[in-house]
C-alpha cells in the first residue's frame, strides 16, 4: 500500500506528465512549422512526414534573395509599436476618468465602444480605402497605425478601465490633498498601481496589430507592408511551396513569438481583465 | 548587340524623366502574382535597373486571389497604387472596355508583334484594340505516367475522349498503394475547379450562356457533363478531391500518386523538373480530352502585364512592361535560369527553337494546345461571350465562383449533382438579372 | 445607437459624485471627464459615424465597381438581394455554430488545462510557455500549416497517425469542413482561456479549499462548489472577447476552404466577403455589413445582459 504522501507524490508525477502531453500536443503544430522550414520541397510532402531528415537552409536563403525581410519587419514593428503608443495615450485617460468619475452614461459609451469592434472590415473596405486615397494614406505607416488605433482601441479602454475600477478612489483622493496636479495623479500614483495590467494590454494591442491581415493586406503596396503582405507573397502560389512557407512564417511569428515568451509573466499577471480579485 | 537599341529607348525616356522630375529616379510600383515564372522576373529586375538606371522597380508580390482583389480595388477606385498590373485574360478585355487601361500602341519595331500568337493577342484585346502584353500564356493538357501506362498494356492517343479517360483511371486506380486513376482540380473557385469543368462542358456540347444570356444548367449537356466528372474524380480520384487546386494536383502527381491529370500546359514544367519530382522522366502528354466534340475542350489563358491610367509613371512603366515581355527578356531567362524556364505560351520563336523544344518535352504539345484554343468560338452552340473557360463579363467571376462551390459540394458528396445544378441555375438567372441582362 | 437599452440597469452610487455634496467638485469632476473621454470618444465616433454612414448611403444606391457612374438610387433592393442570396442562412448558422463551438471548447478545455498545470510540477514554466505560443501565431500562418502540414489528407501528420493505426486517412476539409475550421481556431483561441484561466486559479484561496477537504468535501465537490464559482468571472471575460473576434473570423476561412464545400463553411463574413470583392457589388456588400452589424449588435446585447453586467460593475 502507497502511504498518503507517496499517493500524492505520484499523483503529482501523472500530473506532470499529463501537462507535459498536452503542452507538448498543443505545441506541435508550431515545432512542426519550424521543423518543415529546414526541409527540401520534397521532403516536406514526403509520405509518410519525415522526422528526420538531412536539414537545409536553403529555404531561408531563398526567401532571403526574394523579399526584404527586414523592410516588412521595420514596418510590423512600426505599426504595431505606433499604433499601441497611440491607443495607450488616448485609452489611459479615457480608463481613468470612466472608471473615476463614472456617470449615467459611462457603461453605455464603454459598451458602444465595444461594439465599434463588430463593424465587419470587409463592409467597410471600399469607404475606407477611398477616404485613404483622399488623403493620401494608401501605403503609408501612418494609414496603418491609424486604423489599427482605432480597431483596438475599445478593448485597451475597456482593459484599462477595469484595472483602474480595483484601485481605491481613496488613494488618489489622499495623493489630491497632497497637492497633487492631476498630471502627477495620473503618472506618480495611478500608473504604478496598474502597472501590470497595462502591460498585458500593451501586449495584447501589440500581438493583435502584428498579426492583423485584412487592412494590411488590402491598404498597403511596397512601402508600408508589413509581415502578413510577406507570408501572402508565399502562399499557393504554383509549384511546391510548403517548405518556403513554413521559412517564410516562421521569420514572421519568430519575433511576437520571442516577445510573448519573454513577457509572458506580464501577460499572465495582467491579463485578467479585472477578472480576478 | 543589343545595346544600340536599349541605347535609344534609355535616352527617349530618358527626356521625359528629366522633363518631368529633374533626374530623380522614377519609381515603377509592379503588382504581380507569386508564380514561378513572376518569382524570376522579379529576379532579373537588377538586370532591367542596370540597362534603364533612371527607373526603380518596387515589387509587390502576393498570392493569386489576394493580388486580384486588390489590383481591382485599386483600378476601380482610381487608388493609383500600382504602375505595372498583372492581369489576365479575363480582366484585361474588360477593363480595356471601361477605359482603365493604357491601350499598347506605339511598341518599338525590335518588339516583333507578329511573333505573338494570334490568339494570345485577341484575347487581350477589346475592339482591336491591344490593353496588356502576354507575360506568358498556357492551355491546359493531359499529363499521364507513362511507366504506368506501359505496365498495364495501355496507350494514351492523341486526344482522349473522357469516357477514354474513364477507363484508363479505372485500371490505373490503386488507392491501396497511394496510386490514384486521375487527378482533377475540385477546390472551388472560378480560377480554379471551374477552368477545368468548364472545358468539360464544352467538350460534352454545353455553354454558359445562351444567345439570349440565360444560362443553360438544367439541360442535359452540363447534366451530363456534372455527373462524369463527380463520378470520375469521385471513384477514382484522391481522396480530398474536393480542396484540390492545381497545386495541391502538382504536389500529389510529382510524388508519384496520380496517374493522369488534366491541367495548365505550364505544370509541363513543374512536372519534368527533377528537384521537385519523383516522375520526372516518366511523363506524357496528351491534348486536354474531348468528348462530343473537341471546341472548347482545353482553355487558353494568359498572364499579361498592363499599365493602368491611373499611373503616374506609364512612360516608364510601359517600357518596363516592353522589356519583361520582349525576346530579350526570353534570352536574358535562357542565360539566368536555363532554356526551360523562357516563359511559354506567348512567342513563335520560342517553338523555333530547337534547344528549346528539346529541353522542353511539353512543348510541342503546348504549341498545339494552344493553336487549337479559340476564345470566340469555344462552345457547340453558338454563344455570346468570349472566353474558353471563362465568360468574359464582370458579373462571370461571381456566379462561377458561386457555381464552383456547389460543384464541389456535389464532389464532396454534401448535395446531389442534380441540387447543385438547380441551385447553379437559379443563382445564375439571380445574379444577370441584377445585373440586368434581360429587358423585360 | 443600439446599447442605449443597456443604461436602464440601477446606476452604481459611483455615479453620481454629487453625493459628495461639493458641488464645485463636482463640476470639475464632469469637465475632467469630458476633457478626458473625448478624444477616445470624438475618434470612435468619427470611425463608426464615417464609414457607417458611407455605408448606409452606398447600401441604398446600385454601386458596383466595375460598373462606375451608374448609382441609381434602389431603395432597399441590395438588402433584399443580400438576405435572399443562397448563402445566407448557412451564413447564419455556419456563424453561430463556430462562436458556440469555439467558445464550449475554449472553455472547457481551458478549465481543464489551467487545473492541470496548477499544482507544481517539475517544467511547469516552459509547459506554460507552449501552452500559450498559438495564441502569438498569426491567423493566417495558423491556416496555412493546419492545411497544408497537419490535415492534408495525403502528406499531412494526422493522415500519417490514422494510416499508423490502420485506419484510412480523414480528408478534413471536404468531410468535416466545419468541425476543422472549429479546430483550427480553438487551437488559437484555447491559449487565451488558459491564460485567464490559469492567472484567476491562482488567487483561489488555498486555505479555504483545504478547510472544505477536511470537511469531507470530495474533488467534484471542490470543483462545483468553490472552484467553478471562482472562474465565473473570468469565463464571461473569456466569453465575452472572444465573441468579439470570433463573430468576425474570416481569414481561416479564407485560407483553408475558400467557404465551401457548398456552403458549408461560409459565414457572415465570408459571405460579405465574397460579395465585396468577389462582385465588387459594393451596395450588396454594404447592406450585408449593415446587416452583419444588426447582428452582431444584437448577440452582444444578449451576451451583455448575460455576463455583461458583471463585468463593468465592480464585483
Amino acid at each position: 500500500m502507497l502511504s498518503l504522501k507517496q499517493r500524492r507524490s505520484l499523483n503529482t508525477l501523472l500530473m506532470g506528465v499529463l501537462a507535459w502531453g498536452v503542452a507538448l500536443a498543443i505545441f506541435f503544430p508550431i515545432f512542426w512549422m519550424l521543423l518543415t522550414s529546414f526541409k527540401t520541397e520534397i521532403d516536406a510532402f514526403a509520405t509518410p512526414p519525415q522526422l528526420f531528415f538531412s536539414p537545409t537552409l536553403e529555404n531561408y536563403t531563398l526567401v532571403n534573395e526574394r523579399s526584404d525581410y527586414l523592410h516588412f519587419a521595420w514596418n510590423s514593428v512600426v505599426v504595431s509599436f505606433g499604433s499601441t503608443i497611440i491607443g495607450m495615450m488616448l485609452a489611459v485617460p479615457a480608463a481613468y476618468s470612466m472608471a473615476f468619475f463614472e456617470t449615467k452614461r459611462t457603461k453605455g459609451t464603454l459598451l458602444w465602444m465595444l461594439s465599434t469592434k463588430m463593424l465587419p472590415p470587409v463592409g467597410v473596405l471600399v469607404p475606407i480605402y477611398l477616404l485613404f486615397k483622399d488623403t493620401g494614406l494608401l501605403d503609408t505607416k501612418t494609414g496603418l497605425v491609424i486604423i489599427y488605433t482605432l480597431i483596438n482601441l475599445p478593448i485597451m479602454i475597456w482593459m484599462a478601465y477595469t484595472y483602474f475600477k480595483e484601485i481605491p478612489k481613496e488613494v488618489l483622493e489622499a495623493a489630491r490633498m497632497d497637492g497633487s496636479t492631476l498630471f502627477q495623479e495620473i503618472w506618480r500614483v495611478l500608473l504604478p498601481m496598474s502597472k501590470g495590467g497595462l502591460a498585458a494590454t500593451v501586449l495584447l494591442s501589440l500581438i493583435l496589430s502584428w498579426n492583423e491581415a485584412f487592412w494590411s493586406l488590402n491598404l498597403t503596396a511596397s512601402e508600408a507592408a508589413p509581415l502578413t503582405a510577406l507570408i501572402a507573397s508565399y502562399s499557393s502560389p504554383e509549384g511546391l511551396f510548403w517548405a518556403k512557407l513554413s521559412a517564410v512564417s516562421t521569420l514572421a511569428c519568430a519575433p511576437i513569438l520571442i516577445f510573448g515568451w519573454i513577457s509572458q509573466k506580464q501577460l499572465v499577471r495582467g491579463l485578467s481583465f479585472g477578472a480576478v480579485k | 548587340m543589343n545595346n544600340n537599341r536599349y541605347l535609344s529607348a534609355v535616352m527617349a525616356v530618358g527626356m521625359t524623366a528629366v522633363a518631368s522630375s529633374a533626374m530623380a529616379a522614377t519609381k515603377v510600383t509592379i503588382g504581380t502574382v507569386n508564380n514561378g515564372d513572376m518569382v524570376r522576373m522579379q529576379g532579373l529586375s537588377e538586370e532591367f535597373e542596370k540597362l534603364y538606371p533612371h527607373i526603380d522597380l518596387d515589387w509587390v508580390v502576393l498570392e493569386e486571389n489576394v493580388l486580384r482583389q486588390r489590383l481591382t480595388t485599386d483600378i476601380a477606385t482610381d487608388g493609383g497604387q500600382f504602375d505595372v498590373m498583372t492581369i489576365g485574360m479575363y480582366e484585361a478585355p474588360i477593363w480595356g472596355e471601361k477605359g482603365w487601361l493604357t491601350p499598347m500602341k506605339d511598341l518599338p519595331a525590335d518588339y516583333d508583334m507578329a511573333d505573338i500568337f494570334p490568339s494570345v493577342l485577341g484575347g487581350l484585346s477589346h475592339n482591336d484594340t491591344l490593353y496588356a502584353l502576354p507575360f506568358y500564356a498556357e492551355s491546359s493538357m493531359t499529363f499521364y505516367r507513362k511507366d504506368l501506362f506501359e505496365a498495364n498494356g495501355l496507350s494514351m492517343p492523341d486526344q482522349p475522349s473522357w469516357d477514354q479517360m474513364k477507363s484508363f483511371a479505372e485500371q490505373l486506380h490503386k488507392p491501396e498503394e497511394d496510386q490514384y486513376g486521375i487527378c482533377l482540380r475540385g477546390k472551388a473557385g472560378w480560377g480554379e475547379n471551374m477552368a477545368l469543368i468548364t472545358t468539360m462542358a464544352n467538350a460534352f456540347g454545353a455553354r454558359w450562356f445562351d444567345e439570349n444570356w440565360k444560362p443553360e444548367f438544367t439541360g442535359p449537356e452540363w447534366q451530363n457533363a456534372i455527373s462524369f466528372y463527380v463520378d470520375l474524380l469521385g471513384n477514382y480520384g484522391p481522396p480530398g478531391a474536393s480542396s484540390n487546386g492545381f497545386n495541391e494536383n502538382l504536389a500529389l502527381f510529382n510524388s508519384g500518386k496520380c496517374a493522369m491529370w488534366v491541367d495548365a500546359t505550364v505544370a509541363g514544367a513543374f512536372l519534368t523538373d527533377e528537384t521537385q519530382s519523383r516522375v520526372a522522366d516518366q511523363i506524357g502528354f496528351a491534348l486536354a480530352p474531348q468528348q462530343v466534340t473537341s471546341k472548347g475542350s482545353g482553355w487558353l489563358w494568359s498572364w499579361a502585364l498592363a499599365v493602368p491610367v491611373s499611373s503616374d509613371a506609364k512612360e516608364a512603366a510601359k517600357t518596363f512592361i516592353t522589356w519583361a515581355t520582349s525576346r530579350a527578356y526570353s534570352q536574358l531567362v535562357e542565360e539566368t535560369y536555363g532554356i526551360a524556364n523562357v516563359p511559354p505560351g506567348t512567342r513563335t520563336s520560342t517553338y523555333n527553337n530547337a534547344e528549346y523544344l528539346e529541353a522542353a518535352p511539353f512543348a510541342t504539345r503546348t504549341l498545339e494546345a494552344i493553336g487549337n484554343a479559340d476564345p470566340n468560338d469555344s462552345t457547340l452552340n453558338p454563344s455570346p461571350y468570349v472566353g474558353v473557360q471563362f465568360a468574359a463579363i464582370p458579373e462571370f467571376q461571381s456566379i462561377a465562383t458561386q457555381v464552383g462551390k456547389l460543384i464541389s459540394g456535389a464532389l464532396a458528396g454534401s448535395m446531389s449533382v442534380d441540387h447543385a445544378l438547380k441551385a447553379a441555375q437559379s443563382i445564375t438567372l439571380r445574379e444577370m438579372t441584377r445585373a440586368r441582362y434581360y429587358s423585360n | 445607437m443600439k446599447t442605449t437599452a443597456l443604461n436602464a440597469g440601477p446606476v452604481s452610487s459611483a455615479a453620481e459624485p454629487e453625493k459628495d455634496s461639493r458641488k464645485g467638485e463636482s463640476k470639475k469632476t464632469s469637465r475632467i471627464n469630458r476633457f478626458m473621454v473625448s478624444p477616445s470618444v470624438l475618434v470612435l465616433a468619427l470611425w463608426m459615424v464615417i464609414p457607417l454612414s458611407m455605408t448606409i448611403y452606398f447600401s441604398l444606391i446600385r454601386y458596383n465597381l466595375l460598373y462606375p457612374g451608374d448609382n441609381e438610387f434602389v431603395g432597399l433592393e441590395n438588402f433584399q438581394f443580400f438576405v435572399t442570396d443562397f448563402g445566407f442562412m448557412a451564413g447564419m448558422s455556419n456563424t453561430l455554430l463556430l462562436v458556440g463551438a469555439v467558445l464550449l471548447i475554449t472553455v472547457v478545455l481551458g478549465v481543464l488545462i489551467s487545473l492541470l498545470i496548477n499544482q507544481a510540477f517539475w517544467g511547469q514554466g516552459i509547459v506554460r510557455i507552449l501552452l500559450i505560443s498559438p495564441f502569438f501565431i498569426m491567423p493566417t500562418v495558423n491556416a496555412l500549416i493546419w492545411k497544408n502540414l497537419l490535415l492534408h489528407p495525403v502528406s499531412g501528420v494526422f493522415a500519417a497517425i490514422w494510416k499508423f493505426f490502420g485506419a484510412t486517412p480523414i480528408d478534413w476539409f471536404s468531410e468535416f469542413p466545419l468541425f476543422s475550421i472549429i479546430m483550427i481556431v480553438s487551437w488559437q483561441w484555447l491559449p487565451f482561456a488558459i491564460l485567464l484561466l490559469m492567472t484567476a486559479l491562482q488567487s483561489l484561496d488555498q486555505e479555504q479549499q483545504e478547510a472544505a477537504r477536511l470537511d469531507g468535501a470530495g474533488p467534484w465537490a471542490l470543483f462545483f462548489h468553490l472552484t467553478l464559482p471562482h472562474l465565473a468571472r473570468p469565463i464571461a471575460v473569456v466569453v465575452m472577447i472572444e465573441t468579439i473576434f470570433l463573430l468576425s473570423i474570416f481569414a481561416e476561412i479564407f485560407t483553408t476552404t475558400g467557404g465551401g464545400p457548398g456552403y458549408e463553411t461560409t459565414n457572415l463574413a465570408y459571405l460579405i466577403y465574397s460579395q465585396a470583392l468577389l462582385q465588387f457589388d459594393v451596395g450588396l456588400a454594404s447592406a450585408g455589413g449593415l446587416i452583419a452589424v444588426v447582428l452582431a449588435n444584437i448577440a452582444a446585447f444578449f451576451l451583455v445582459r448575460l455576463i455583461g453586467k458583471s463585468l463593468t460593475e465592480k464585483q
